[in-house]
């Protein structure tokens, strides 16, 4: 029982693991930022499932209603998800101008190159 | 207004990047960016006075008081470092008009001033604020503002070094994001006072050891603490010289000072050193990077690389300082922060001069050059003087006090361990001084005239600091004294 009730962190402790996975052991850049996503969602997750109250509804002020779950956590959360979507961006652009400057995205591939000069 | 100079602080940068969009032409954005950075250096100044007259500010964003908004807290422990941030950044911006006219595309020096603001605004932000989760918020806007400017740089490794910060730093800033998540569940609160307060109800408890956890291994994957150190040499080596003035004197010690100030303010001293043998940690990895970073300097070809390196081995001096656990330990750590940036400043710059002048900073095109740029060489030979800590430079009186912290923890072996670190730094300064003034110009060195007075003035204002705040320490060390003081008022 207490394995069901803590299911969504062992969601976010797999795909954590899954995303820092990719980032290390991919050598396409292009997949390393993917990994980095479900690293920084799987995290997100964790925040969205800590705001959860058993039996709470949404905070909204309503005849009847005494439990609501914390917003607080989802409000910070938008906050990360707008930085996630910035840095994934960001890093997109980057391995745009490294294909433009070094005609591939594999990670192998550069270093040979940066051997060569 | 005086009021309001807690917040002035991280808004006019944050307000002037966009402003220059509209700006458009480079030398009005450049003077634009200037003047805010030289009103944002005054903010700061007023705000330390301010702090040093009347104690601690807190101010709360919007009239929404704290712990329910977000509240910006100026003490002695940040005032000194908001002061240091502006102040490079100011000095760094003069020089770097003519400094990035052979190093960035003409079309891109707009934006490189906009992400140059961004990245203070950061910096501040993360500094000035009591909230834990600003301090998240303003750490990506800093970091992705660095990207960019890393990016920028005219060797195409810059673009790999920026990608690979991106992943590390992302990852780093991802571990802050669950150790303040984790801190939040347990205490249902972000600011730091508040955190403060309430962590020690709950610190026996698994989920707040696994968030010092997270959090202090994302702090260190910033602050680019040994082992994790590996994305900082290529980063600062490739980037633009002026970005990298900038980023070793500021970026590193924003990273130590939340350190600082999560693990003596808000988990304390207790948690920090009793529950978690985080001394022995701190010590091991300070000790290991002083040492190993050191000695790869040493076999540098690359100038700014080898800087790199030791900028590495510097912050193993900053952690060493706090694995102290002491208020003289933290005072040295304190007091390095400020030094280090000025030496590093000053250092930075004057490889910017020759990277201006030569293209690349490479020791193997350097014989002589001293004769070719006698100002720029003599301004890294005071640099460096400072670096391995020699008397009347600021680099003596922070080593001084870590070593008497050392010593006033009966610890000789690691008092040893710093004065071998400096001799190590002894050898790769004194390997470019040798070649820039005792061999003789050879056919490899590039025919160069002196910088110009552009890059020049702003290079010997932090010479003449190093060497004024050297002699003259009652300033800097009253401040941290204080500030150490603050940091273990409540346990005396």
């Amino acid at each position: 029982m207490e394995f069901l009730g803590l299911f969504n962190y062992w969601v976010v402790i797999v795909l954590m693991m899954i995303g820092f996975y990719i980032v290390i052991c991919s050598n396409n850049l292009i997949k390393k930022l993917i990994g980095l996503t479900i690293f920084q969602t799987s995290v997100f997750i964790m925040y969205i499932s800590m705001g959860k109250i058993d039996g709470g509804t949404a905070p909204i002020l309503a005849e009847g209603v005494t439990l609501y779950s914390n917003p607080l956590t989802h409000v910070l959360i938008l906050t990360a998800i707008v930085v996630g979507i910035a840095t994934t961006a960001l890093g997109l652009a980057i391995v745009v101008r490294i294909k433009e400057s070094y005609g591939t995205v594999e990670e192998d591939d550069i270093h040979a190159k940066d051997k060569q000069a | 207004m005086i009021v309001h100079l807690s917040v002035l602080q991280v808004i006019i940068p944050l307000m002037a990047a966009p402003a220059c969009l509209l700006l458009r032409k480079r030398e009005l954005v450049w003077a634009f960016a200037t003047l805010a950075t030289f009103v944002t250096f005054a903010v700061s100044v007023l705000l330390l006075s301010q702090v040093m007259q009347s104690g601690a500010i807190s101010y709360d964003m919007g009239g929404w008081e704290a712990p329910w908004g977000i509240e910006y807290r100026i003490d002695m422990l940040n005032a000194p470092l908001l002061v240091l941030i502006s102040g490079i950044s100011a000095i760094a911006l003069l020089a770097a008009r003519t400094s990035i006219e052979n190093e960035i595309p003409e079309n891109r020096h707009s934006f490189f001033y906009i992400a140059w603001l961004l990245c203070m605004a950061g910096l501040l932000g993360i500094t000035a604020t009591g909230d834990a989760f600003n301090v998240f918020v303003f750490l990506e806007i800093s970091s992705l503002a660095t990207y960019t400017l890393i990016a920028l740089g005219k060797d195409r490794r810059a673009l790999w070094a920026s990608f690979q910060y991106l992943v590390a730093g992302t990852i780093g800033a991802t571990f802050i994001l669950i150790g303040i998540g984790l801190m939040y569940v347990m205490t249902g609160t972000l600011n730091m006072a508040d955190l403060a307060q309430r962590l020690p109800e709950v610190e026996n408890t698994k989920t707040v050891f696994t968030a010092f956890a997270f959090f202090i291994v994302g702090v260190c994957m910033k602050l680019a603490l040994f082992p994790l150190h590996l994305w900082l040499p290529n980063a600062y080596a490739f980037a633009p010289s002026i970005v990298t003035t900038f980023l070793a004197a500021t970026a590193t010690k924003v990273a130590v000072y939340v350190m600082i100030r999560f693990i003596f303010d808000v988990f304390g001293f207790e948690f920090s050193f009793t529950h978690f043998p985080l001394q022995e940690i701190l010590m091991t990895l300070g000790i290991a990077g002083i040492f190993v970073a050191s000695i790869v300097a040493i076999n540098q070809d690359n100038l700014k690389r080898m800087l790199a390196y030791s900028s590495v081995a510097q912050i193993g001096y900053l952690i060493l300082g706090i694995s102290f656990a002491s208020q003289t330990g933290i005072m040295a750590t304190l007091l390095h922060m400020l030094n280090h940036g000025l030496m590093k400043g000053a250092l930075f710059l004057a490889m910017a001069a020759v990277v201006y002048r030569m293209g690349v900073a490479n020791l193997s095109q350097m014989h002589g050059i001293a004769s070719r740029m006698p100002l720029t060489m003599a301004a890294f030979l005071i640099g460096g003087l400072s670096l391995i800590g020699v008397p009347l430079t600021v680099g003596f009186v922070s080593k001084w006090y870590l070593v008497s912290a050392a010593l006033e923890n009966g610890w000789w072996p690691v008092a040893a361990a710093i004065l071998l670190g400096s001799l190590l730094s002894v050898i790769y300064i004194w390997r470019v001084i040798e070649v820039a003034y005792f061999k003789s110009v050879s056919n490899n060195t590039p025919d160069v005239k002196e910088a110009p007075a552009s890059i020049l003035i702003p290079m010997w204002i932090l010479v003449l600091a190093n060497l004024y705040f050297g002699m003259d320490t009652s300033l800097t060390v009253s401040v941290t004294q204080m500030a150490a003081a603050d940091l273990f008022g409540g346990l005396l």
